[in-house]
């Protein structure tokens, strides 16, 4: 049973969801949905405890023996991503239930968690499997479920922006099939491992570079990398909101952990950084990420749109830690990962808490919000102070990594940015305070009943994350440590 | 005795723990005050104990690791101990005022007042006892955040926009600044522990040097250096007890504890007068202590007023350290003690002037001193102390900055103090001297008959600090010594 | 040079093709088309790698001996049919879209959602 973990983990979830469409009443499509969440979380940390002790698991799928078989590989890098999504997926469920039965009719639940569960298998297959065109169909899997589960939000602007998300992620996921067919032309194999064996005797062929360009440009879309990122913000702020919170923990960041597959692990970083200068390309992409994407969030009044244009920012700080192509700044960039998918999580899922009292996202209606819902708002005021990078915090750690990973190289333009995005994060989190807890509440007369706190089963998951957020600020060992192990594999 | 030395995150402990019974007492007024007064007691008692000969410093004892050399520990030594006496005896006597004032002011929300008020104590327990650059800066950021809710304590526009203004440039700089210094200490050294001599020795020379040390005092904006000197002014919207909270028992004088922390134990004297890495804050700084001074001058509303000379006076803890020389950095320390005295008392009178007639001019004052006597009395030795004049405490810190200028030959910076000493006597006396002398103007006359000295909960403290200015002059001998070695190994 | 990369060079015309209409036009739908021209330029790519010079289709007999590399074959049928679900998925976005704005092109339901956000 143990043995064949790295693809139960992806095949559990994906048997799942055709019974959730059959199942009828929307509280059991809810109950598997959630179950199965949670025993991919306990898949995921089994994984983890077997990769720590054996090193890495090499699965045949078929007992077909790989490089002409399918092979599941299990890594470092992979344990770590798979817990960050199965985690996610876990504390999403258990506080979906009323959110979802607010925003999604009852008929369309079974149907709704099906998507969902189709997402989590696509996202959880892209990480676990060692080929590279299973990456891409699994990248498809989790892109059109979620473009449908998008498209679920209550406004007809969710509808556009799913189009648009489809649109652009089909395209980047087009690119990602170009640039493996190009490889595949190249090296007459798919299996990531044995495509390692093969590129350096093939360096300096055109097709090579133009395989580089193409997965670089696909995978940027898809980590949605400014000026790629148009497709973000719109799909953040109108999709169902319990769905704002999985997606922004989980699908970029699978989407990172991509290019580190690709250009770490098919591609050496020795490859990708000397002879690709994949350095030259996301340092001045991200900087400018970070810089504006900040910038642009400080001027937005819906919440939703405000936190989506801060994911592009800090996705900047991530690319930026690859960019500096050293091993210390790979580390600090899957540091910044996970503590960002926790905060970033939290975050909407507190707006989420918001949104099913007061149906708005309007940073106006969250006028005098600290005194109706001070548990929600705390725990907004305290993820916010992680978003900041305030010490004890999460984002503390994940700035001091990055600053120093940068610092170490003398990138000084690198780390001024660094510190002056920290500022800009300031202003617009503290927006929202002010509102929450300066501006009266609105006048009776607008007819908004009395407000109260967020149910438990809501506020529950939500306080479990502010609790890791404090965790993951005073105890790196599980983040740095992991990460240092998983980096220590590509960088000899 | 050792056992308590061992066990420095008591002292964080103890007001958390005052903060945790405010809370539970939160409907019943007399038990939260009272427990606040006894957490503070129980401090003080707590680190009058720590004074030992024998342990004046201790090993550092790490209670949390956080990442590899990355660890909250903290230490005992004599600056440390003398910073942490000095915030929790203030903070006993200013919660005795804050009882008076807000009651005296009907202010409301005062259960997340003292709650906040506690937990900024707490802060500055941990920066008094950091052993490491990392843990002090920690609590560094706590205490700001934790006295935001303090200064936007009345939550009107005006008071968002002070904390706006107090929280953009606290945080801005340690961010921006602060946290960019530790981190090239932290890649140059591959540690961030005080040690005495510092520990940048060998490790950075000459222009690098003097940039560190100017992106530390930059980013220690609690220095009030200026550019960054905006936030104090800023934060006078907060209620009275705040400011003094501010100005003399912790946020201020835990930038330049910082400022004093990073001269001696990261960079060392020696280290910072051979490299001379200081020369370009000196000069901002006695730029900052003329400027703030004249600014000072053109103000009518007391607390700004008080305020800019706060900013002058911090100015000139930051040269002693920057003169790079031990007397002058022990004038610099003797100050931060001598000052606080001076300026507590000076704000609990503005807050005690306020509290009975709501005045906040001093050109209101005009005949009030012989209404309220006391409040004026003490304002005027606390005034001469804050001056320099003997036989006040603090004569005694600025003719130490004084030596120190002298003796390195900076006479430029000697005339500086010079000039500063006349414009701190030309906007500190007019504001007592008004008030008794002048025949009563239109507002006192206004104000009628009625007028009378402030609760006794605020006029005993302020009289406490104002004798306080006076008896330590005669009593500072064992403070100097005790701190000299910090200093002069 | 062009007849011996004919089957490239219709990958590019192809490929550009289907990225000018997906970038160009304001239609939804006619968006959806430039992907499919789009996509359908990639299975061509993978379809001309797989062709072995005097290759006979991959079937095991007796006569052959050379033949064709039927694994990108298999690859694109995967890509076909993530491409029919990518098309099946956006035309129902689009009829929804038609259902909630009452038009298909952009411009104008970009300048709905204008006047809602003034209102």
């Amino acid at each position: 049973m143990l043995d064949h973990l790295p693809a139960l983990q992806v095949i559990v979830p994906l048997i799942s969801a055709p019974v959730c469409m059959l199942v009828t009443r929307a509280v059991w499509a809810w109950r598997i949905a959630t179950a199965v969440s949670i025993a991919a979380f306990a898949m995921a940390v089994l994984l983890a405890r077997e990769v720590s002790s054996k090193g890495v698991l090499s699965y045949h799928l078929g007992g077909w023996v790989p490089p002409l078989g399918i092979e599941y590989r299990i890594d470092h890098l992979s344990a770590y991503i798979l817990i960050i999504v199965a985690a996610t997926a876990s504390i999403t469920m258990i506080a979906a239930h009323k959110s979802i039965g607010q925003e999604v009719a009852d008929r369309k639940s079974g149907l709704f968690y099906s998507a969902y569960l189709l997402c989590l298998t696509g996202l959880l297959g892209i990480v676990a499997t060692g080929d590279a065109f299973n990456i891409f169909v699994f990248l498809e899997i989790s892109s059109l479920s979620s473009y449908a589960l998008i498209a679920m939000g209550r406004d007809r602007r969710a509808l556009t922006a799913s189009y648009q998300y489809l649109i652009m992620g089909t395209i980047g996921a087009t690119f990602i099939l170009i640039g493996v067919g190009l490889l595949y032309m190249l090296t007459g194999t798919l299996n990531i491992m044995d495509l390692q064996q093969r590129i350096p005797a093939v360096i300096g062929s055109r097709t090579l570079h133009a395989a580089f360009a193409f997965l670089t440009a696909g995978v940027s879309l898809k980590i949605a990398l400014f000026p790629l990122h148009l497709w973000l913000p719109n799909a953040y702020a109108y999709a169902p909101s319990m769905m704002t919170v999985f997606l922004s923990a989980t699908a970029t960041k699978v989407s990172l952990y991509v290019l580190f597959r690709f250009f770490f692990g098919l591609f050496s970083p020795e490859v990708s950084f000397e002879y690709f200068y994949l350095g030259k390309i996301l340092l001045p992409l991200s900087i400018v990420a970070i810089l504006t994407a900040s910038f642009i969030a400080i001027f937005q009044d819906n919440i939703k749109r405000m936190l989506a244009y801060s994911s592009v920012a800090q996705i900047g700080y991530m690319t930026l830690g690859i960019g500096l192509g050293t091993q210390a700044g790979s580390i600090a960039s899957l540091v910044y990962l996970l503590n960002h998918a926790l905060i970033k999580g939290g975050l909407f899922l507190a707006i989420a808490c918001v949104v099913f009292r007061i149906q708005s996202v309007q940073l106006e209606d969250f006028n005098g919000l600290g005194r109706r819902m001070p548990w929600t708002m705390s725990a907004i005021l305290l993820l916010g102070l992680g978003l900041i990078g305030v010490p004890l915090t999460a984002g503390f750690i994940s700035k001091w990594y990055i600053l120093s990973a940068a610092i170490e190289q003398d990138r000084w333009l690198s780390a001024i940015v660094i510190l002056g995005g920290s500022l800009l994060a300031i202003l617009y989190v503290w927006k929202i305070v002010e509102h929450a807890y300066f501006r009266p509440s609105p006048n009776p007369a607008r007819d908004i009943p009395a407000t109260r706190e967020a149910p438990l089963t809501m506020l529950v998951p939500l306080w479990l994350l502010v609790a890791g957020n404090f965790y993951l600020g005073l105890d790196t060992s599980f983040s740095a440590g992991f990460a240092d192990t998983a980096m220590r594999a590509f960088f000899p | 005795m050792s056992w308590l030395a061992e066990h420095l995150e008591l002292a964080i402990l103890i007001p958390m723990l005052g903060g945790l019974c405010i809370l539970v007492f939160r409907n019943r007024p007399k038990l939260r005050e009272t427990s606040s007064i006894l957490a503070g007691a129980l401090l003080f008692l707590y680190v009058t104990r720590l004074l030992d000969p024998d342990t004046e410093r201790t090993e550092a004892r790490t209670l949390l690791e956080i990442s590899e050399g990355l660890s909250i520990a903290f230490h005992l030594e004599p600056l440390g101990l003398v910073f942490a006496l000095l915030a929790s005896g203030l903070w006993v006597i200013t919660t005795v005022y804050s009882i008076g004032y807000l009651n005296g002011n009907a202010e409301k929300n005062q259960t997340r007042f003292y709650l906040y008020f506690a937990l900024s104590i707490a802060s500055t327990m941990g920066i008094a006892f950091a052993a490491n650059l990392f843990t002090l800066f920690i609590f560094y950021e706590t205490l700001t955040l934790c006295t935001y809710p303090l200064v936007t304590h009345k939550q009107t526009p005006e008071a968002q926009n002070g904390g706006r203004v107090y929280l953009g440039v606290l945080l801005g700089t340690s961010i921006m600044f602060f946290l960019s210094a530790l981190v090239i200490t932290w890649i140059h050294t591959g540690t961030l522990e005080f040690t005495p001599d510092g520990i940048l020795e060998g490790k950075i020379e000459g222009i690098t040097a003097a940039l560190l040390f100017t992106l530390f005092m930059l980013g220690i904006g609690k220095a009030a250096l200026m550019p960054f000197h905006r936030w104090l002014p800023a934060a006078m919207v907060a209620p009275t007890p705040v400011s003094a909270l501010l100005h003399a028992v912790a946020v201020v004088k835990a930038g330049v504890f910082t400022v004093l922390k990073v001269t001696v134990y990261i960079f060392g004297i020696d280290f910072i007068a051979t490299q001379d890495a200081a020369t370009w804050v000196l000069w901002l700084a006695v730029i900052t202590m003329l400027t703030t001074s004249v600014v000072a001058l053109s103000k009518d509303n007391l607390k700004a007023r008080l305020a800019y000379s706060t900013i002058s006076q911090l100015a000139y803890i930051v040269i002693g350290a920057s003169l790079a020389w031990p007397v002058a950095a022990l004038g610099g320390a003797l100050h931060m003690v001598t000052h606080a005295f001076g300026k507590i008392t000076l704000f609990f009178c503005a807050g005690a002037i306020y509290t009975a007639v709501k005045f906040t001019r001093v050109s209101q004052f005009d005949g009030l001193g012989r209404k309220m006597p006391f409040t004026f009395m003490a304002f005027l030795l606390a005034a001469l102390s804050v001056i320099g004049l003997p036989p006040f405490v603090g004569s005694w810190s600025k003719w130490l900055l004084v030596e120190g200028s002298a003796s390195t030959g900076h006479y430029f910076v000697l005339a500086a103090f010079g000039l500063s000493t006349l414009l701190n006597c030309a906007y500190l006396l007019p504001v007592a001297l008004r008030a008794f002398f002048r025949p009563p103007g239109p507002d006192v006359t206004a104000a009628g008959p009625g007028i009378r000295e402030a609760p006794l909960a605020c006029l005993v403290p302020l009289c406490a600090t104002a004798i306080a200015t006076l008896l330590l002059f005669f009593y500072i001998q064992p403070l100097y010594e005790f701190l000299y070695p910090v200093f002069d190994p | 040079m062009i007849a011996g990369h004919f089957n490239y060079w219709v990958v590019i015309v192809l490929m550009m093709m289907g990225f000018y209409i997906v970038v160009s036009d304001s239609n939804l739908i006619k968006k959806i088309i430039g992907l499919n021209v789009f996509q359908t330029s990639v299975f061509v790519l993978f379809i001309s790698m797989s062709k072995v010079k005097g290759g006979t289709a991959p079937i095991l007999t007796e006569e052959a001996s050379l033949y064709s590399n039927p694994l990108p074959h298999v690859l694109i049928l995967t890509a076909i049919v993530v491409g029919v679900s990518t098309s099946a998925l956006g035309l129902a976005l689009i009829s929804r879209i038609h259902r909630a704005y009452g038009t298909v092109d952009e411009t104008l339901i970009h300048e709905q959602d204008e006047t809602q956000d003034e209102a």
